[in-house]
């Protein structure tokens, strides 16, 4: 993990409220792994104080991207940012998704915002020769990102982009056409859909990756700010920013 | 190679730089030292042990706060046992001070974690923390009493082969008179302050924003509170004093110095800025020749009123 002071090289707004801002940092570059996150002081002043954690959104030589919607102090900041500014980061933190497994098909499962790990881990996925499914949902179409998916389906809670109803109702729907496939589920997303994807998993068995956010004030392991339950250990709580973000589905209790 | 000392002494217990990282901050040095080279600052002091591990709070157990954060983490460790068999191996590769902070719900639980540990080499001192707000049992309820601050104060002295400073609470009136009570038990130093009650609400749900309902608020916010504590224990106790509370800055620290401390503890900086620690240590040479100052321990207390 590094500390380092990337240069801002674009901010640019791909939605209603959701934007990429490309960062250049050679290091945190290339040791950054698909689900892993950074962790940003958005100003040099006390206000607001704390990093902001950021999934990695993408890659690209020297330069890294995160995907945010501007929805608090922190991303109202970032959002502003202009090229050439240097902005502080921590990173890349965390475990990120694990490509290994006994799949050929790769199927993203993402809730609003939830979609920003994946164009790394698509690209990553790609790479190894997996095949990738898409489905992408949100409250409505401005809360539905789909942003360099491939092959995607969408749902929304009021029927205005695509599927009417939950992301995973939508899988729900679809899965019966993978059943002679192997497939493993990466997803990221509110808790809520996490833990609906969570009981789909298990239900059907599928080996599935989810991704995690916490509130953290460090986002290194030292604050124990961020805790998880442990699905394995009545007596132990697992931590967002070390243990995870990424968890296997059967390693954590969502609350 | 600067001609300046930045060597300080709590009571018995020497220091390289007066520059300490605060419990609960740090966690068992492995973490941070990924950001600083632990040699170079004064020390560490460990997250609170207990006799047993401690699974901790309910999240959430952390918010954000105007220039702070209010935590309820409740103590969550690993217990002293884990401690002695898996952390010390790591912290004994380091020329750096280790201070074992501990944590108990009874007299008798202060007494047995210290004992357990007085005859490890890697540690140097002990800081008893009997200002804890986020546990229901000990705690605050020990920080609050100034008979039971002695009482656990002289137990722990009495078994321990170390220097013995105790946590002080900000959340009473007079904190001077907590000192004293130490002092007068047999502590070596004192460390002021821990954090300040505080909440805060969710206007939509209109719940705590904390699991907890209250959390220690921390950071710059509380920093003229934790000054103004340092100060009043320097005006009225004969005391050695660590000074913590919301040090975000090299200059931050100076001031706790000025104010009447020996040495300090930075906290919650170490989540925004881990590396501060080291960074600071030139800074704080700069300072004292400007300042035409040939030893940094001369300004502690040196105040101008």
């Amino acid at each position: 993990m590094f500390l380092a002071n990337a240069k801002v090289d674009s901010v640019t707004q791909i939605g209603t409220n959701v934007f990429l801002l490309k960062l250049q940092s050679d290091k945190i570059a290339a040791n950054a792994k698909p689900g892993q996150f950074v962790n940003i002081k958005v100003s040099n002043s006390n206000f607001p104080l704390l990093r902001r954690p950021f999934s990695i959104c993408n890659v690209e030589g020297d330069y890294f991207t995160i995907m945010f919607t501007s929805v608090g102090e922190g991303t109202l900041v970032l959002q502003k940012k202009q090229k050439g500014e240097f902005v502080d980061v921590m990173g890349s933190a965390g475990n990120g998704f694990s490509l290994d497994g006994n799949y050929e098909k790769a199927i993203i499962v993402a809730g609003g915002i939830g979609a920003a790990p994946f164009p790394f881990l698509i690209k990553e996925l790609e790479k190894i020769g997996k095949e990738i499914i898409c489905f992408s949902g949100g409250r409505t179409k401005n809360d539905c990102i789909t942003y360099e998916m491939k092959n995607v389906s969408t749902a929304t809670d009021d029927g205005s982009f695509g599927f009417k109803g939950t992301v995973v109702e939508l899988l729900s729907s679809e899965i019966a056409r993978y059943k002679n496939e192997r497939i493993k589920i990466f997803g990221c997303g509110p808790n809520a859909m996490l833990k609906s994807l969570q009981q789909f998993c298990f239900t059907r068995n599928i080996e599935a990756e989810i991704s995690t956010e916490s509130s953290m004030a460090c986002g290194f392991g030292i604050c124990q700010g961020c805790p998880v339950q442990s699905a394995t250990d009545k007596n132990k709580f697992l931590l967002v920013c070390k243990d995870g973000p990424v968890f296997n589905v059967k390693d954590i209790e969502l609350p | 190679m600067s001609a300046v000392d930045l060597s300080v002494s709590v009571g018995p217990l020497k220091l390289r730089n007066p520059i300490l990282l605060a419990s609960g901050t740090v966690g068992y040095g492995n973490e941070i030292s990924e950001f600083i080279d632990l040699n170079k600052i004064g020390g560490i002091v460990t997250k609170s042990l207990s006799l047993k591990p401690r699974k901790g709070n309910t999240p959430q157990r952390v918010i954000e706060t105007p220039s702070g954060m209010l935590n309820a983490i409740g103590l969550a460790n690993i217990g002293v046992e884990e401690f002695l068999k898996t952390k010390i191996p790591f912290l004994k590769k380091f020329d750096t001070k280790i201070i074992c902070n501990i944590a108990a719900s009874s007299v008798e639980e202060y007494v047995e974690c210290t004992k357990l540990l007085t005859d490890e080499d890697t540690i140097s001192a002990f800081e008893i923390n009997v200002s804890c707000p986020n546990v229901k049992e000990g705690g605050l309820e020990f920080g609050n009493d100034k008979k039971a601050v002695a009482k656990i104060t002289e137990e722990v002295k009495k078994v321990s082969t170390k220097p013995v400073f105790i946590k002080l609470s900000p959340n009473v009136s007079r904190i001077s008179e907590f000192a004293l009570a130490a002092k007068e038990a047999g502590a070596d130093a004192v460390s002021a302050i821990n954090t300040l009650v505080g909440t805060a609400f969710d206007i939509m749900t209109r719940k705590p924003k904390i699991k907890n309902i209250t959390g220690g608020l921390s950071g710059p916010a509380i920093k003229p509170v934790a000054l103004a504590k340092v100060l009043e224990i320097r005006r009225n106790v004969d005391i050695p004093i660590i000074g913590i509370g919301g040090i975000f800055s090299w200059q931050d620290a100076v001031e706790f110095m000025i104010a009447g401390a020996s040495a300090f503890q930075l906290g919650t900086v170490n989540f925004v800025h881990p590396n501060i620690s080291e960074t600071m240590i030139n800074d704080l040479i700069l300072y004292c020749e400007k300042m035409k100052i040939a030893s940094l321990k001369n300004l502690t207390g040196s105040f101008i009123l």
